[in-house]
């Protein structure tokens, strides 16, 4: 078994644990979920689902929040 | 007297919305937005700096607690990525609010007017309170009324631009025929564009660049305030019929 996986992360193809869920993501990132939104191969990734949803080799994340914008 | 604007329920403070765009630094954008008196602030959607931990957030200096946040779909220039970026900005769970631009043009800016309606018609019917950005074109503002728009935001005059209100009439035309909250939304320069929007009856007005991009942020965020209230007040006091000659203010009466 591998121990890690890459994911396509904002863009960037990156390592991580294998078997990572969102919600393991986002602590590995030191990223508040309150703050932010996630979308896993184009499909938003409620809330409530961050804990159970696990990440598979090759996902595309998009992890977005708020910026300065008119 | 008690003159809030109320979008779907939600009561506003301010009729000066500002843009969180442009600024030197979050500090500034803090203190800008502070001077306005606004308590609608938006913002954009864009990916998160994941690779440094330690970077700022927006919201750390505009509290979501204390101003109303409009996530806006800037940068979008089709009805796909509109709703992408709405949808995640929902899923944020910070705000139900939705700014649609949908751009069709790079030079001007321009709304994408067929994209715009689209994207009006499908977010409005999974919940979202829609406040699109139009041209200033009253026969569209009545399709975005009738596909659920909560407000209209007509430009003023091409976005970060500073002209002014360019065109008048037709802000009026929408203004009278158009059953929601009309806010102007782009294209303003300075704090007298504010006050005539707001002279014209104009619900309230969203700008960034003319604050952002001013030599003085801060002192000019305070003008906008004033230049909103000046015009709303003018527009409520009901201004005088504008006559092509004179009438004296004083008395004939009296005179030697």
């Amino acid at each position: 078994m591998r121990m890690n996986m890459k994911l396509k992360l904002n863009g960037t193809e990156t390592e991580v644990q294998d078997s990572l869920t969102v919600a393991g993501l986002l602590e590995t990132l030191k990223i508040d979920p309150g703050r932010v939104a996630v979308e896993v191969n184009l499909k938003i990734v409620k809330k409530c689902d961050y804990e159970k949803h696990t990440l598979n080799d090759g996902d595309a994340v998009e992890i977005v929040n708020f910026v300065g914008g008119g | 007297m008690d003159d809030k604007l109320v979008i779907k329920g939600i009561e506003f403070k301010s009729r000066l919305w500002v843009g969180t765009g442009k600024y030197k630094d979050f500090e500034e954008t803090r203190k800008a937005i502070e001077a306005s008196g606004a308590d609608v602030v938006t913002v954009a959607v864009r990916r998160t700096n994941i690779f440094d931990s330690k970077s700022e957030n927006l919201l750390d200096y505009i509290d979501p607690k204390k101003y109303k946040i409009l996530p806006n779909t800037a940068g979008c220039y089709t009805l796909e990525d509109a709703l992408r970026y709405a949808r995640l900005a929902r899923e944020t769970g910070i705000s139900d609010l939705i700014k649609i631009e949908v751009i069709g043009d790079e030079k001007t800016l321009f709304p994408d007017s067929c994209a715009t309606l689209k994207a009006t018609e499908i977010l409005a019917k999974e919940g979202f309170i829609v406040l699109p950005y139009i041209n200033d074109d009253p026969v569209m503002a009545l399709r975005l009324v009738d596909a659920g728009a909560a407000a209209v935001m007509p430009l003023a005059a091409p976005i970060g631009s500073g002209l002014g209100i360019r065109n008048p009439f037709n802000l009026k035309i929408i203004l009278e025929q158009a059953k929601v909250p009309i806010i102007v939304d782009a294209g303003v320069g300075t704090a007298s564009d504010v006050a005539l929007a707001m002279e014209l009856g104009c619900d309230a007005v969203l700008l960034n660049t003319a604050i952002a991009g001013a030599k003085d942020p801060i002192a000019m965020s305070e003008a906008m305030k004033y230049g909103v209230m000046a015009g709303r007040l003018a527009y409520k006091a009901g201004r005088i019929q504008r006559k092509l000659y004179a009438t004296a203010s004083s008395p004939i009466e009296g005179m030697l």
